[in-house]
């Protein structure tokens, strides 16, 4: 047994065990939507989509240990972004999406302004007031947003030469902007940028003397984290065709927080899981009853708080800690039961037993002095 | 090198630091100490810009440190190290360390974010680095372990590495050896005294320990509710009747 794990971890083996999941992942991505029906495809998409806002979530969340109730105001910042652009001006869906980022991106850099002297529950409740004014505002400017009844605009059209049907395309189309979204966030974690992020996160003193300028860092998470918001808009109004005030009410700023959660704070691929958490789960529940959704999600909620506080991300890695632990114990105490021996507690070095050690997604601390 | 200059610090209706003025001369150690509470912490807090003082001055090589922004410090050459450690525990030791050498790097947001090949580049040097780093202060063991969980006396070495990591020319320490065994307290004054000759590094050392200060420093200077109350060689301070009576007492 321990030869067999022994083998598995070495560099090579990792290596090719990492390859293939990826070639395994890649074609069961690009096949689905052959396979799918076009609605099922559509849900996929929405999946992909919700993945990169709560990628951006997760950045100010999961790393950054700040807290947004407003994302679901970045978020329809971007759709609307894009459908006054297509509406009004026509520009093309492409043209839609750098301005919808950049618009995103200078307005979480005025929202990271507050985050600077707000921490927790106060922080939560300024984001959320923007989440909660923005529908309001939003039926206000009529000439512009089209009031309550919204707009409605072209979808993504596939080009002849795809010969791929609208959902097909649309999903392609997704999958690419999710796919660069992704690689973008763990670019940013890879470096220089992420670490001081995450140090700010695990101790702004020390980050500080580090020579961490905590201002510019703290206020470009937040700004990074509405871009991906923003794109995940646009995104939608592209796949969707309709944005309106309704469907961009204060309740899915605290879906995707919850969803992010329950993904997995802090982990590289939590954001899709939480996006399939989002996706899914209402529309599931819906089938029971039409009050169920919200029941649901919040029963699940605390169930994934109670049994796995890192997250569906984090519940391979947890599963797995148990188990390694657990066969050590009872491997290191049948080598115990030698003539003579007392009965000790063995050592268990697969479980060090932090003192201090908060679990990798724990909810960020708020006060740290 | 560092010339600390009648700097004042009240909390409140506290004074936690009086005209405390001192120097530190290139390549000398210098210890400070003092009972609880006389304001060692204070004082460090502000020669890295923790906290600003109501008066006086600090010049670091004839450079105002009171008007630098307290993330500008680690760039003029300046480390520290906290007395209840101050790592990052979710962070690997590794990491931790790299986080040391920031004010080093250059990479900014949108670069990193397109991990252009400049970015590539020096972060596989601030890996080497740091490996480095780790390999002279025996920790390369356990460089992909988190932060948090380690054994206590690792963890403080940890934090030296971090500290290195910035590439100071002076280096302050709290309470380095505050919470370690006696074996510990050993072998850390051998390492601190070999990385201070291989580093060329200026010292400040907060401690109780007073075997650890008196055999490491060259000079040492005692605080007593905010005051200097002494300054001397080690052996001065050793007879130095305020010294004794602020620690022990004086018989009634």
């Amino acid at each position: 047994m321990s030869t067999i794990t022994a083998t598995l971890d070495t560099d090579r083996a990792r290596r090719l065990r990492l390859a293939l999941t990826a070639l395994l992942a890649a074609v069961v991505t690009v096949g689905a939507p052959f396979y799918f029906a076009p609605f099922q495809v559509f849900q996929l998409t929405m999946v992909l989509l919700y993945a990169v806002a709560l990628a951006g979530l997760n950045l100010l969340v999961g790393f950054g240990g700040q807290i947004s109730l407003g994302h679901g105001a970045f978020f329809a910042a971007g759709a609307y972004t894009a459908a006054v652009m297509l509406d009004r001006y026509d520009t093309g869906h492409l043209a839609t999406l750098p301005v919808a980022a950049v618009g995103c991106f200078l307005l979480g850099l005025g929202f990271g302004v507050p985050a600077l002297r707000l921490r927790g529950l106060y922080l939560a409740l300024v984001t959320l007031s923007f989440a909660v004014f923005l529908p309001p505002l939003l039926k206000r400017l009529e000439p512009v947003t089209g009031g309550s009844m919204g707009l409605t605009v072209d979808k993504l059209q596939p080009p002849a030469w795809s010969g791929l049907a609208e959902d097909q395309w649309t999903y392609f189309v997704v999958l690419a902007v999710t796919a660069v979204a992704l690689l973008l966030a763990r670019n940013l974690l890879r470096s220089r940028v992420g670490r001081a992020l995450l140090a700010v996160r695990d101790n702004e003193s020390a980050a500080e003397v580090m020579g961490v300028r905590l201002s510019l860092h703290k206020t470009l998470a937040f700004a990074w984290s509405a871009l991906f918001a923003g794109v995940s808009g646009c995104v939608y109004t592209w796949v969707i065709g309709f944005v309106s005030p309704d469907s961009f009410s204060f309740v899915l700023s605290i879906t995707l927080l919850a969803g992010l959660v329950v993904g997995g704070l802090a982990s590289l691929y939590g954001p899709l899981l939480g996006a399939a958490f989002v996706m899914y789960v209402p529309s599931v529940a819906q089938d029971i009853s039409e009050a169920a959704p919200g029941v649901v999600f919040g029963l699940l909620i605390i169930a994934v708080m109670f049994v796995a506080p890192t997250g569906l991300a984090g519940l391979a890695g947890r599963v797995r800690g148990a188990a390694v632990s657990r066969l050590t114990r009872t491997t290191s105490a049948a080598g115990d039961r030698t003539p003579g021996s007392e009965p000790s507690a063995p050592p268990t070095p697969a479980d060090p037993a932090p003192v201090d050690a908060e679990p990798v997604g724990a909810p960020p601390r708020t006060e740290k002095e | 090198m560092l010339a600390v200059d009648g700097i004042s610090v009240r909390f409140g209706g506290i004074t936690a630091l009086d005209g405390v003025a001192f120097t530190v001369e290139q390549g000398t150690a210098v210890g400070l100490i003092g009972p609880n509470g006389a304001g060692k912490t204070t004082l460090f807090n502000c020669l890295t810009r923790r906290c600003t003082p109501d008066a006086g001055t600090v010049r670091f090589e004839d450079e105002d440190l009171l008007a630098l922004p307290p993330h500008s410090v680690a760039g003029r050459g300046i480390a520290r190290t906290f007395q209840n450690l101050g790592l990052f525990p979710r962070l690997t030791v590794r990491e931790n360390v790299m986080v040391g050498a920031h004010s080093r790097g250059r990479t900014g947001h949108l670069a990193a974010a397109l991990r252009l090949p400049r970015v590539r580049r020096e972060e596989r040097e601030l890996c080497d680095q740091a490996d480095d780093l780790l390999r002279r202060l025996g920790l390369a063991d356990v460089a992909d372990h988190p932060a948090s969980g380690l054994p206590f006396g690792t963890l403080k070495r940890v934090e030296l590495a971090r500290a290195l990591a910035v590439r100071p020319r002076l280096l302050l320490l709290d309470e380095p050896v505050n919470g370690l065994s006696h074996g510990e307290v050993d072998q850390f004054a051998d390492l601190v005294r070999s990385v201070r000759q291989e580093f060329d590094l200026t010292l400040v050392v907060v401690e109780h320990h007073m075997g650890f200060v008196m055999g490491l420093c060259d000079k040492v200077v005692c605080l007593d509710f905010g005051r200097k109350i002494a300054e001397g060689s080690p052996e001065e301070i050793q007879r130095d009747p305020a010294v004794i009576e602020a620690y022990l007492g004086v018989a009634a």
